[in-house]
């Protein structure tokens, strides 16, 4: 039960389950319990309310924190270095990994990093920016529901979390229609996407935006909107204001929810975003409610981004590129749909097989070895759903990123859990991390 | 690789070409092979290290208007900027300063406090590990955002490996806290006056810095149908 521990400051109760009365009463023991009064208690890293594999180290005096260390590195998974060994355009498969919600904003990051570095932005098919933009707003919602859903099942609510990860679902099946993958898309490469549309894909972005989306988001609102409980454990909790957040560097949701309209989409735009009509939504009550409220608002907003995506597309061409048309820098293998599927185009395959030696070397070469990227380095930055996600790319003038840096927003974010959470209720703690919305895996890479 | 000095018959031309001859050689070879003879004519090619870039004024956009704006203040302030800023370099659109790192703090705090400048937001730390670059092998790179200006900058601090030290920004940008633990842990640099540089993504007694070059990726071959598939930090590379 209790146990000494030469490097603990004070007594160590071993907690199982079912025993708290036995840690009562060995702590009523301990008598001289003036000194005493605190309880370090670890939460995490396998907490249903941690939002993954996130250990929090509570200090508390009653039902008080007086301190809060987060530690992360539970799922660092190496992706950083693991890039370092693959070819630029392999990169693409490693970062989508990292944060696993927002999969297509780490590839774009990453490749318009790239495409930086090589000095093609100018390059990129109208096409390939406008799916691209399309891809990350349906991501946006998909990552927005997920960190509403999870809100409402840390507080308790387990319908939220039903209705919230039934939307997403719709989401993930229109993603999984247009990339071929849930999530891990690799679908944005450097120098465009991977392909264009499927057939019918337009349709089904259509009735998703028309009819879908908004029944079940009215759902979703109505549910949580006035719940008084929901209100309650939000409402004024989690406090972060301006100055706090630009001090820890917090970006996204929580620093729109001081008052800010700071969204990279609008004030540095990248992949044609000032061409598109929405707007910033913000609110001034630095608190987890507000943030909610932003979330949802931007889910709004992405549906207008969506339609106008649909629309542009739905006027060009199925035969405009998606993929950059310098040769020496597109990926020259195309996929096409067979009756077993999607796979290699049997008219890439007797192109270079048959009839063109030049192709079939210019293909090995690009496939095997890749692009060389002039030497430097870059940063790009674009707004995910938790705020500014950056990539920062250094190349050496080889076939391989000589070192690819993801700034990723929950990493930054997760830090200030301390200033929003201690002082507050133990139980706030919950909706601090909840309304920061950490993604682990991106926190960790 | 051993740096080859030949003798060399003393005219013009030879003289000429001696600085670059004294540079470290980075690359051998053409085409990556080390193990077969390479009869393209390009198995002798040695490149040498660049030399050290830097822009020459005008920057250009609103990169002239931040360094004068800099050294103004630097100046007012009992300090200098030739002496804080060794080089300044705008490349692709971005603007780096090259700070030394006695100068990091006061420039950072600079950068952050005086209005023309306001670059309140910190995205953090980024290390890049450069080998060959010998007597600053080590790099802190930091991405610094002005919402007031709405402008990007670039700090950069080179450090020799063998003292591996940075004084940290963390009184000036809070938000470097873990960044400084995590550029730490996976390259090594100490940023002295940091409130409590530990580890962040290894475990605490985890030997080595990962993200340095010298830091084996690992990793096991793999068995496939007869055929084996070496780890990918054995495959063959074309750098």
């Amino acid at each position: 039960m209790t146990s000494t521990d030469a490097g603990a400051e004070g007594r160590v109760y071993n907690v199982g389950g079912q025993d708290w009365d036995e840690v009562v009463r060995a702590a009523q023991e301990a008598g001289d319990r003036s000194d005493h009064e605190h309880l370090i208690v670890n939460m995490g890293p396998q907490h249903p309310s941690t939002h993954g594999v996130l250990r929090l180290i509570l200090t508390l005096d009653g039902e008080t924190v007086t301190e809060l260390r987060p530690v992360i590195g539970y799922l660092h998974t190496g992706i950083e270095k693991n890039m370092e060994f693959r070819t630029w355009t392999q990169g693409v498969t490693f970062c989508t990994r990292a944060d696993y919600l927002s999969p297509i904003f780490n590839e774009t990051a990453y490749c318009l990093a790239v495409e930086k570095l090589l000095g093609i932005e100018a390059e990129i098919p109208e096409r390939a920016s406008i799916l691209r933009v399309l891809l990350m707003e349906l991501n946006r919602i998909a990552s927005h529901m997920t960190a509403i859903g999870t809100f409402g099942l840390e507080l308790g609510a387990t319908t939220v979390f039903l209705y919230a990860v039934r939307e997403r679902e719709k989401v993930l099946d229109l993603l999984e229609l247009i990339t071929g993958l849930r999530m891990n898309h690799a679908y944005v490469r450097p120098g465009g996407v991977s392909q264009d549309l499927p057939a019918g894909a337009l349709g089904k972005i259509r009735e998703f935006i028309g009819t879908v989306m908004p029944t079940q988001r009215r759902d979703l609102r109505s549910l949580l909107d006035n719940a008084p409980l929901f209100l309650a454990r939000t409402k004024g909790v989690a406090f972060l204001d301006l100055a706090g957040c630009l001090s820890l560097g917090v970006t996204g949701p929580l620093l729109r929810g001081t008052g800010l309209p700071w969204d990279l989409r609008k004030s540095q735009p990248y992949c044609g975003y000032e061409t598109y009509e929405f707007d910033v939504p913000t609110q001034d009550t630095c608190d987890a409610y507000g943030r909610y409220l932003i979330r949802i608002d931007e889910v709004d907003q992405s549906l207008r981004i969506i339609e106008q995506c649909a629309d542009r597309l739905a006027a060009g061409s199925a035969d405009d590129p998606v993929m950059i048309q310098d040769k020496k820098i597109g990926w020259p293998a195309r996929l096409a749909l067979g009756p077993d599927g999607l796979g290699n185009s049997p008219d890439h395959i007797a192109h270079i097989m048959g009839q063109s030696m030049e192709a079939l070397i210019h293909h090995f070469k690009l496939v095997t070895e890749g692009f060389r990227v002039p030497p430097g380095q870059v940063y790009a930055a674009i707004e995910s759903p938790r705020g500014e996600l950056g990539c920062h790319a250094v190349s050496d003038g080889g076939t391989r990123p000589y070192r690819a840096h993801l700034r990723d927003p929950s990493f930054t974010n997760l830090q200030a859990v301390s200033a929003m959470a201690e002082g507050g209720f133990v139980a706030d703690v919950i909706a601090a991390v909840a309304s920061i919305d950490p993604v682990l895996g991106g926190v960790d890479r | 690789m051993t740096e080859e000095n030949q003798e060399n018959p003393p005219d013009e031309a030879a003289l000429a070409g001696q600085e670059r001859l004294r540079e470290q050689v980075v690359r051998t070879g053409m085409f990556g092979t080390q193990t077969t003879g390479d009869t393209s004519g390009y198995g002798g090619l040695q490149v040498r290290h660049a030399p050290l870039p830097s822009s020459p004024r005008p920057f250009g956009s609103y990169f002239d208007e931040v360094t004068d704006a800099l050294a103004a203040r630097l100046t007012e302030d009992g300090s200098d900027f030739a002496d804080a800023v060794e080089r300044v370099i705008v490349e692709r659109g971005e603007l780096t300063l090259h700070v030394r790192r006695e100068h990091l703090v006061g420039v950072c705090r600079t950068l952050r406090d005086e209005p023309s400048l306001a670059f309140e937001l910190c995205g953090g730390v980024s290390g890049v590990h450069y080998p060959v670059d010998a007597g600053r092998e080590l790099h802190a790179v930091y991405h610094l955002t002005s919402i007031t200006h709405n402008r990007r900058l670039r700090v950069e601090v080179s450090v020799p490996d063998a003292d591996p030290h940075i004084p940290s920004v963390v009184e000036v940008y809070p938000g470097c806290n873990w960044h400084e633990r995590e550029t730490w842990d996976f390259f090594g640099i100490v940023f002295d006056g940091h409130p409590g540089l530990t580890r962040i993504e290894m475990p605490d007694d985890w030997k080595g810095h990962p993200q340095r070059k010298d830091y084996p990726l690992g990793g096991i071959p793999v068995e496939y149908r007869g055929a084996t598939v070496p780890p990918p930090d054995e495959r063959r590379s074309y750098t």
